[in-house]
């Protein structure tokens, strides 16, 4: 049997893979999403005047990047139940987990985009009598977010690849797919290959994407 | 209108500001001149709590201003500020730039806000540029829309520290006629420059500055012509011979 025609099992097994890729893009979009959010707060939690805030911040993001996600993938799976009591499926887990997890990185994102800003920004907006809130609002976010546009699409793709590692939760996502479809077929290395194809492609989609937004968007962008 | 009294800012053991009394009446406008690093941009920068002075007093209108206060605002919207750096707004049109703060912070309603918006930059002679980006102008002309912005929120002072030292020598006197107009019209202002010729026209009174310290105050005849003191004597003949 040759190489080539030994991913035959593909035409048996292609929409398994179709239902991981499905999975894998709802996973990476929904965490990508919350962990923006929770990442945005976290930044300005970081700047707080009040110490405990500040800590607090610093700490969480500290220790998420300091430790394997797979580990804390297990800390939501195992943690989670045992402190709230409630059977969470094992999708909004693996949901939590890796915006928890992406949450820290967009963080330290946002605030260097803040820092990037020139300290005049800020002192214009003080001094046309704005507080904090409607400084980062309205001055100060819209001009970070768009500076980090980038760097976001790139925790975009990472969170579509490091999803993979919420296949040990049980969840069907395009590793999941491929295991399992190694287990029907008897095939050793194929269907990983396949899958490893197919975020490959994902992630070569979303470049292409990034590189023309980003072209786009620099049109009318000098200072 | 102002009136400062034994201001004093230092960072750490450094000591910029050094007890500065400063009075400046309604309508006066006072421009504070001296060598590079004195402090006098720190200085102007205490008198709207951009800087925090570590001592001293500052009255506006009469009233005492309490040096430590968190809610800055009520200061902040009387006391304008325009930058050397005009610090507009990049993702703004020029219009939004004018009328943004009169919006959120004072609460006017958008059309009333436009509308004085408009006028104000017909007034610096940027009527035609209302919805174009910062970027497309000139340092010149982003200065004038800064001075706009500063003035739709009608403070009743004006500080001004050095808005025509990042602009090439040809844009300087649209600058400038802008701020003579505004002199004219009875603006209180407090104007930090380098640019000794308009100070000699349009000050009412002349400060330098130097280490941190008033050396010298007076009309800018006094300050110009005849200084007082050794060390306002080398500065000026030092600027003016550059002249």
């Amino acid at each position: 049997m040759s190489f080539i025609s030994s991913f035959s099992f593909m035409s048996q097994y292609w929409m398994m893979f179709v239902q991981g890729v499905i999975t894998t893009i709802e996973l990476a979009i929904i965490s990508i999403v919350f962990g923006f959010i929770i990442g945005i707060v976290l930044a300005i939690l970081k700047k707080s005047k009040y110490s405990i805030l500040s800590i607090f911040a610093k700490a969480y993001i500290g220790f998420i990047r300091d430790t394997p996600l797979l580990i804390q993938i297990y800390i939501v799976y195992i943690g989670l139940p045992m402190i709230f009591d409630v059977n969470i499926s094992d999708f909004a887990t693996g949901v939590i987990a890796l915006t928890l997890y992406s949450a820290a990185y967009i963080a330290e994102i946002i605030r260097s985009g803040i820092e990037s800003l020139p300290i005049g920004q800020f002192e214009a907006s003080l001094a046309l009598g704005m507080n904090k809130w409607k400084m980062m609002r309205d001055i100060i976010l819209p001009q970070a977010i768009k500076n980090i546009l980038p760097a976001l699409g790139n925790q975009f793709i990472g969170n579509v690849k490091d999803s993979s590692l919420v296949s040990v939760l049980g969840i069907t996502d395009l590793m999941y797919q491929a295991q399992t479809v190694r287990g029907s077929t008897a095939l050793g290395v194929q269907p990983i290959l396949v899958a490893a194809a197919i975020y490959l492609v994902i992630t070569w989609i979303l470049n292409c994407g990034m590189s023309y937004a980003e072209r786009r968007m620099s049109v009318n962008d000098i200072r | 209108m102002i009136s400062v009294k034994n201001l004093s800012k230092n960072y750490g053991n450094n000591k910029v500001v050094k007890n500065v009394d400063l009075e400046v009446k309604k309508g006066e406008v006072v421009v504070i001149i001296g060598p590079s690093g004195s402090g006098k941009s720190t200085l102007l920068r205490c008198l709207n709590l951009l800087e925090r002075p570590n001592e001293g007093t500052i009255k506006f209108n009469d009233k005492n201003i309490d040096i430590n206060m968190k809610d800055v605002k009520s200061i902040r919207t009387k006391v304008g500020m325009v930058f050397q750096q005009f610090n507009l707004f990049p993702h703004f049109t020029v219009l939004e730039n004018v009328c943004h703060a009169p919006v959120v912070v004072q609460k006017k309603p958008r059309k009333t806000a436009e509308e004085d918006a408009k006028k104000l930059l017909e007034s610096v002679g940027l009527g035609d540029k209302k919805d174009a980006y910062p970027s497309s102008l000139s340092g010149g002309q982003q200065q004038r829309v800064a001075i706009a912005r500063t003035l739709a929120m009608n403070p009743d002072v004006l500080l001004f520290d050095e808005p025509t030292s990042a602009l090439d020598p040809e844009m300087v006197t649209d600058v400038l006629r802008v701020m003579r107009d505004l002199a004219q019209h009875g603006r209180t202002m407090i104007i930090v420059t380098h640019e000794m010729g308009f100070a000699k026209e349009v000050a009412d009174r002349v400060v330098f500055f130097d280490k941190g310290k008033i050396v010298e105050t007076g009309t800018p005849k006094e300050i110009f012509d005849f200084p007082q003191h050794e060390r306002t004597c080398d500065f000026i003949s030092r600027v003016l011979h550059v002249i």
